[in-house]
C-alpha cells in the first residue's frame, strides 16, 4: 500500500517534470515568435507611412519626419562585403595551415589560441583601439593618396570588421579542410601532385561548400556588428561617395539615435530598421547553417 | 601561406599590446573602489561600472541558466519531436540575431512596459543572448552520455525526474559549465543592447529596477568623450574587461578539453 503511493507520487512528479521540459521548449518558441511580431508591430507605424519606399529613400530627417533607409542599407552592405574581401585570403590561409600543414603541435596550438582570443575581445574595446590606432593610420594613408583625410569611414570600419570575422570563417574553413578524405589526398600525391597542387586542386574544391558556409556565417556577423563600427564609421547621414568617406550602417544608426528618438514615427522608423536587420541576418545565418548541416551528413 | 597566417595575428597582438600599455598604469586600488568624479577633478574610479556588470551578468545567468538547461534537456530527450525541431530552429535564429536587435526587443518587452531604463531590462537582453549557448551545450553533452547510465538509474527504480536531475545533469556538468562560461564571455563585453536598456548610471546602484552602468557601457561613453582624463579611464576599464573575458575564454577551453 505504502509502496504504491510512493510510486504514484514519483509518477506525478515525473509528469510535472516532463511538463516543465515541454513548457520550457514552448516558451523558447514563443520568444522566437514574439521577436518577430514585436519588431513587426513596433515598425508598423513607419511601415504604414513609408511602405517599401523606406528602402529607397535617401532622406533621414527627424524634424520633417521623413525617413529613408537607403544610405544605411548601402553602408551596411558595403562595409560587410569589403570586410569579407579583406579577410578572405587570411581566413583561407589559416584554414589551410591549421587544416593541413599544422594539424597538431605547438604552432597550431598557439595559432588557435590567438585566433580564438581575438574573437573574445569585446567589440567596444576593438572600436576604442580602432579610434586611437587605426584611425590615425588610415588618415595618414588617405593624406598620402590625396583623398580627404577623415580617418573615420567605410574603410576603417571594414578593416575592424575583417579582424572580427576572421576567427569565425577561419575555424569553419579549418573544419571543412579536415573533412577532406585522406584517400583523396593520397590519390593526388600518387598521381605526382605536389603539396600545393594537392591543396589547390583537391582540398579547396572539396571543402568549397564548407568555406562558403564560413563566409556566409561571418557575413551574418558583420552585418549586425554594432559598437566597433559605430565608433569608427563617422556617422554621416548620406550615401558615402567612396570607401574613404564616412557613412553609417543600420546598426550604427540604431545605436546612435535610439535614446534620442522623440517622435513616434522616428522611433518606429528605427524599429523598422531593426526589423530589416533582423530579417536580413536571419536569412543569411540560416542559409549558412543549412549548408553546414548538409555538409555534416 | 604560413606568412599570411602569422600576419593575420598581428592586429590581435597590436590590440592587446595597446590596451595593456595604456591600461595597466591606470589600474590601482582607488580606480577599482571609487565612483567617477566630474570632468576636470582628478581621481575617481569605476566602481559603479564594476557593480553594474556583476549585476547584469547575474541577472542574465539567473534567466538563462535554468531555462536553457531545461530546454537543452528537452531537446536531448525528445530530439525527434516537432516541438524540438522548431525550438532548435529558434535557438539557431537567436544565436544569429545581432545584439542591437536583442536590445530593441528588451526595450519593447521590459523598458517600455516599466516606463524606465533598468538593470533588469539589460539583464534580460544579455540573458536572451547567452541562452542559445547554454541550450546547445546542454543538449550536446546529454547526447554524449552513454544510454546505459540512464538505463541503470531507471532500472534501480529512480524516478525519471531524479534520473535527469541527479544523474544525467551532474554527469554532463562540465559540458554545461562550458556553455555557461562561453555564454558569460559572450555577454561580458556586450554593449549595444545596454545602450537603451541598462542605460548607464554615474552613481552606485544595487536596485535592479533602476539604470546601472557597466564596464562596456563606460568604455563606450568615455572613449567617445573629448576628455583625455576619461580616455585614460577607458583604457584601464578596457584592460580589466579584456583580461576578464580572456580568462573566461581560457577557462572554457580548459573545461571543454577535459
Amino acid at each position: 500500500m505504502a509502496n504504491q503511493s510512493i510510486k504514484k507520487q514519483a509518477l506525478s512528479k515525473d509528469r510535472i517534470f516532463n511538463l516543465i521540459l515541454v513548457i520550457s521548449a514552448l516558451v523558447l518558441i514563443l520568444i522566437g515568435v514574439g521577436f518577430f511580431f514585436s519588431l513587426l508591430n513596433a515598425s508598423l507605424l513607419s511601415f504604414k507611412k513609408f511602405g517599401l519606399a523606406f528602402f529607397v529613400g535617401t532622406n533621414w530627417d527627424p524634424v520633417q519626419e521623413d525617413f529613408g533607409a537607403l544610405p544605411y542599407i548601402y553602408g551596411t552592405l558595403i562595409t560587410s562585403f569589403l570586410a569579407l574581401a579583406i579577410s578572405l585570403p587570411f581566413s583561407l590561409a589559416i584554414s589551410i595551415v591549421l587544416g593541413e600543414y599544422f594539424q597538431k603541435g605547438f604552432f597550431a596550438e598557439v595559432l588557435r589560441y590567438l585566433t580564438e582570443l581575438i574573437a573574445g575581445v569585446p567589440s567596444v574595446v576593438l572600436g576604442f583601439w580602432g579610434l586611437f590606432f587605426l584611425v590615425p593610420l588610415v588618415r595618414e594613408f588617405e593624406m598620402k593618396i590625396g583623398v580627404t583625410p577623415y580617418g573615420v569611414g567605410i574603410l576603417t570600419a571594414s578593416l575592424i570588421l575583417s579582424f572580427m570575422i576572421l576567427p569565425y570563417s577561419a575555424s569553419i574553413g579549418k573544419d571543412a579542410m579536415r573533412l577532406v578524405p585522406v584517400e583523396l589526398k593520397e590519390a593526388a600525391y600518387a598521381l605526382g601532385a605536389t603539396r600545393w597542387e594537392m591543396i589547390k586542386n583537391v582540398m579547396i574544391p572539396y571543402a568549397r561548400s564548407g568555406i562558403i558556409a564560413g563566409v556566409i556565417l561571418s557575413l551574418g556577423r558583420a552585418l549586425g556588428e554594432t559598437m566597433a563600427v559605430t565608433m569608427v564609421i563617422g556617422n554621416y547621414h548620406g550615401i558615402p561617395e567612396n570607401i574613404f568617406s564616412p557613412g553609417n550602417t543600420i546598426a550604427s544608426v540604431i545605436a546612435n539615435e535610439f535614446t534620442e528618438a522623440t517622435g513616434e514615427i522616428y522611433l518606429s522608423s528605427l524599429m523598422y530598421l531593426g526589423f530589416t536587420l533582423f530579417i536580413i541576418t536571419t536569412v543569411v545565418n540560416l542559409t549558412g547553417r543549412l549548408i553546414l548541416k548538409k555538409l555534416q551528413h | 601561406m604560413t606568412v599570411i597566417t602569422i600576419l593575420s595575428t598581428v592586429p590581435f597582438i597590436l590590440v592587446l599590446f595597446f590596451i595593456l600599455k595604456n591600461g595597466i598604469s591606470v589600474i590601482n586600488w582607488e580606480f577599482l573602489t571609487t565612483l567617477p568624479k566630474p570632468v576636470g577633478e582628478p581621481g575617481g574610479g569605476i566602481l559603479n561600472a564594476l557593480v553594474g556588470t556583476v549585476m547584469l551578468i547575474s541577472i542574465a545567468l539567473v534567466i538563462s541558466v535554468p531555462f536553457g538547461i531545461m530546454v537543452g534537456v528537452y531537446l536531448a530527450e525528445h530530439s525527434e519531436s516537432k516541438v524540438a525541431f522548431v525550438a532548435r530552429l529558434v535557438s539557431e535564429i537567436l544565436q544569429g540575431v545581432p545584439s542591437i536587435v536583442i536590445g530593441i526587443i528588451a526595450y519593447l518587452w521590459v523598458v517600455k512596459p516599466m516606463g524606465h531604463f533598468s538593470a533588469l531590462s539589460g539583464g534580460v537582453a544579455l540573458g536572451i543572448m547567452m541562452l542559445p549557448l547554454v541550450i546547445k551545450a546542454t543538449e550536446e553533452i546529454l547526447k554524449l552520455i552513454p544510454r546505459e547510465i540512464k538505463e541503470a538509474s531507471l532500472a534501480l527504480g529512480v524516478p525519471y525526474y531524479r534520473t535527469i536531475l541527479k544523474v544525467m545533469i551532474p554527469a554532463g556538468l562540465s559540458g554545461i559549465l562550458t556553455g555557461i562560461l562561453a555564454g558569460t564571455a559572450r555577454i561580458a563585453g556586450e554593449t549595444a543592447p545596454l545602450l537603451f536598456t541598462a542605460f548607464g548610471n554615474p552613481f552606485l546602484n544595487f536596485d535592479i529596477f533602476k539604470p546601472v552602468s557597466s564596464m562596456p557601457l563606460l568604455i563606450f561613453t568615455y572613449a567617445v568623450s573629448p576628455y583625455e582624463d576619461w580616455w585614460a579611464k577607458a583604457w584601464g576599464a578596457s584592460c580589466i574587461l579584456v583580461i576578464f573575458v580572456l580568462f573566461l575564454n581560457i577557462a572554457t577551453r580548459m573545461l571543454s578539453k577535459r
